[in-house]
């Protein structure tokens, strides 16, 4: 092995265990919120309930144990990926999970995808007509964009689409036309944030050196932007993109709510609404967890593919 | 003290005053701050302006048009309980400035310590701090808020505590950057050099400096606390139903699309236009207090 790649190996070594660290503590604030919200006994016994049979839903559960034996059981579980029983569903919370991941995993592509189609066109136009209309409109309009929030986006959607020009559904899954108002309604936020940032990227790159021997060359505008101004300009994006997951994942789970789209956020949405703890705790850290590991794979190829990150290390 | 004096001596002018001079040439930047004001009287001044109780039902008149969209005497109309949607709108502006300053405060005062202590003392501190800052970025804040919200229950007070915990780590890591690099110049050694005891350069020599940046990012996050705080009320998990929110509006509104269209759109509209005026109002005080932009 060279020492190169020897070096990018620990490096990706070192952000793998910091994400481990991420995670651990992740798990342990959603433990610590689940034990200060109150007894659950209480929440999910009756009334009525008997002594007897409040101590015995709290064996069932393993309510009875010091919380420094829950903490370790809790712990111990997540490592085999077993997350409890959905008090509501009476299932495995990871069947449940696994059961809505696909429908917000179709949902959150999608958006990115529609939200890259316009943004990359729309930064570069920006960056190459700086400070004249055509850049100032497109920085209104992501001004626009970044300042809506998703599930008003969805409710005007609706309101066009659905009420008035009866093309598209309010509500539901399944088919194409059911996916494309969710989609569109939560790749809007993505749109701007993808686009502002390509923009000022991109106008950092146009005037390095490099892109005027282009431009002097003879290349013209376009192909310059294109051949070589695009892919270093694509690094900081790409890096914002895995710090915006978070958002695009809070946005998923008002979006889903606007268009009853069964997915995670819904999930997450009843789970609260029923009180179900196990459920609510095992959503919150696959949101948790989803983030971290698309940060890390964002981290660990960010610095495989730019040679300045990886000798800086 | 330092800080000032120092930019004071090279623009014969205090930061505020260059800053302000800025902000008025920015047209955009000076009908959002006129916006602002307008909407900060309609919260301040709310029962002069409603022309009814935002609570009041008239079964009579539910569902009523905008008093210019059809027959009606309501201005943006009522809703599916008959009360009326501006004087709705005009009371539910008091929560949004509510939630959004006491959240945006809240949040800066945690972001400013935690980024001051972990850019001042470095090393063992400054790593366990940053973690903290990757935890909370795990969690997005809308999920954070609901978890909570569940557990512990909604109510005004709850929604403004969580969405200020949630909301220090883009302060935190603003601030500590900045500390990094002021803690080395001359005029923080020096102050250490004659035995100026820590916890006083933080406060008299440090704090000065950060404070545009925390402008700035109070400003934007005033905005985001707004829109999370009605996301909140529009999932039914925020502020009480029984007080007037934008968010619970719209969510009300949802259901009458097909026939009353106003009743979303309108608290809409203002969400909309609010967190815009706030987002451009943070851009140009950025603009204008960043000395990158405004000493060229």
């Amino acid at each position: 092995m060279s020492e190169r790649s020897r070096a990018m190996v620990r490096s990706a070594a070192s952000k793998v265990l910091s994400a481990l660290v991420v995670m651990f503590l992740a798990a342990t604030v959603t433990f610590l919120l689940v034990r200060i919200s109150g007894d659950p006994l209480s929440m999910l016994l009756p009334p009525d309930a008997t002594a007897e049979q409040a101590d015995e839903l709290a064996a069932t559960l393993g309510l009875d144990q010091p919380l420094v034996v829950q903490y370790a059981d809790y712990l111990s579980g997540l490592i085999r990926f077993d997350l409890g029983d959905s008090l509501f569903y009476n299932q495995p919370v990871s069947q449940v999970i696994a059961d809505r991941l696909p429908a917000t995993a179709l949902l959150a592509v999608s958006a990115l995808f529609i939200a890259l189609v316009i943004a990359v066109p729309a930064g570069i136009a920006a960056a190459m007509r700086r400070g004249r209309a055509r850049d100032k409109g497109i920085m209104t309009l992501i001004l626009l964009g970044q300042s809506t929030p998703a599930f008003w986006v969805g409710i005007v959607l609706i309101l066009i689409f659905a009420v008035r020009l009866q093309v598209l559904p309010a509500s539901g899954h399944g088919t194409l036309s059911h996916l494309i108002l969710p989609a569109v309604t939560l790749a809007v936020y993505s749109v701007a944030v993808i686009a502002r940032l390509l923009r000022s990227s991109l106008l950092d790159v146009l005037s390095s050196d490099y892109m005027r021997t282009a431009t002097a060359k003879g290349f013209g505008p376009t192909h310059a932007v294109v051949s070589h101004g695009l892919r270093n300009a694509s690094l900081p994006v790409i890096t914002v993109v895995g710090l915006e997951t978070g958002t695009l994942l809070g946005g998923a789970i008002l979006t889903e709510q606007v268009f009853t789209w069964p997915g995670l956020g819904r999930l997450t949405i009843e789970a609260i609404s029923n009180r179900d703890l196990p459920l609510v705790q095992g959503t919150v850290l696959l949101f948790a967890a989803i983030f971290v590991v698309i940060n890390l794979i964002v981290d660990v190829t960010y610095s495989a593919i730019d040679p300045r990150v990886r000798l800086e290390k | 003290m330092a800080g000032i004096s120092i930019a004071a001596s090279q623009d014969a002018q205090t930061p505020t005053h260059t800053a302000w001079r800025a902000l008025r040439q920015n047209r955009w930047g000076m009908v959002a701050v006129v916006f602002l004001a307008v909407m900060v009287l309609t919260a301040a001044l709310a029962p002069l302006i409603a022309p009814h109780d935002p609570q009041a039902q008239n079964l009579l008149e539910r569902l009523a048009p905008p008093s210019w969209a059809g027959d009606s005497d309501h201005l943006l109309g009522t809703d599916h309980l008959g009360r009326d949607v501006f004087s709705r709108l005009v009371f539910g502006s008091r929560i949004s400035l509510l939630v959004g300053v006491s959240a945006a405060m809240l949040a800066g005062v945690i972001g400013a310590v935690v980024g001051l202590l972990a850019g001042y003392y470095g090393g063992r501190l400054d790593w366990i701090l940053m973690r903290l800052a990757d935890v909370q970025l795990a969690f997005p804040s809308i999920l954070l808020a609901l978890a909570v919200v569940a557990f512990l229950g909604s109510g005004l007070w709850i929604v403004i505590v969580v969405l200020g915990l949630t909301g220090w780590v883009s302060y935190a890591r603003v601030v500590r950057s900045e500390v990094v690099s002021l803690k080395t110049r001359d005029f923080v050694t020096e102050a250490r050099a004659i035995g100026v005891g820590n916890l006083t350069i933080i406060r008299r020599h440090l704090l000065p400096n950060v404070v545009a940046p925390l402008a700035t990012i109070a400003t934007l996050n005033v905005a985001s606390a707004i829109v999370a705080e009605s996301a909140l009320s529009f999932l039914g998990l925020g502020v009480p139903t029984h007080i007037p929110t934008w968010g619970s509006m719209l969510a009300d509104g949802q259901l009458y699309l097909g026939t009353s269209w106003w009743i979303a759109i309108f608290p809409g509209l203002a969400l909309m236009l609010t967190s815009l005026a706030i987002n451009i109002t943070g851009d140009a005080i950025r603009d204008a207090t960043d000395p990158k932009v405004y000493r060229r």
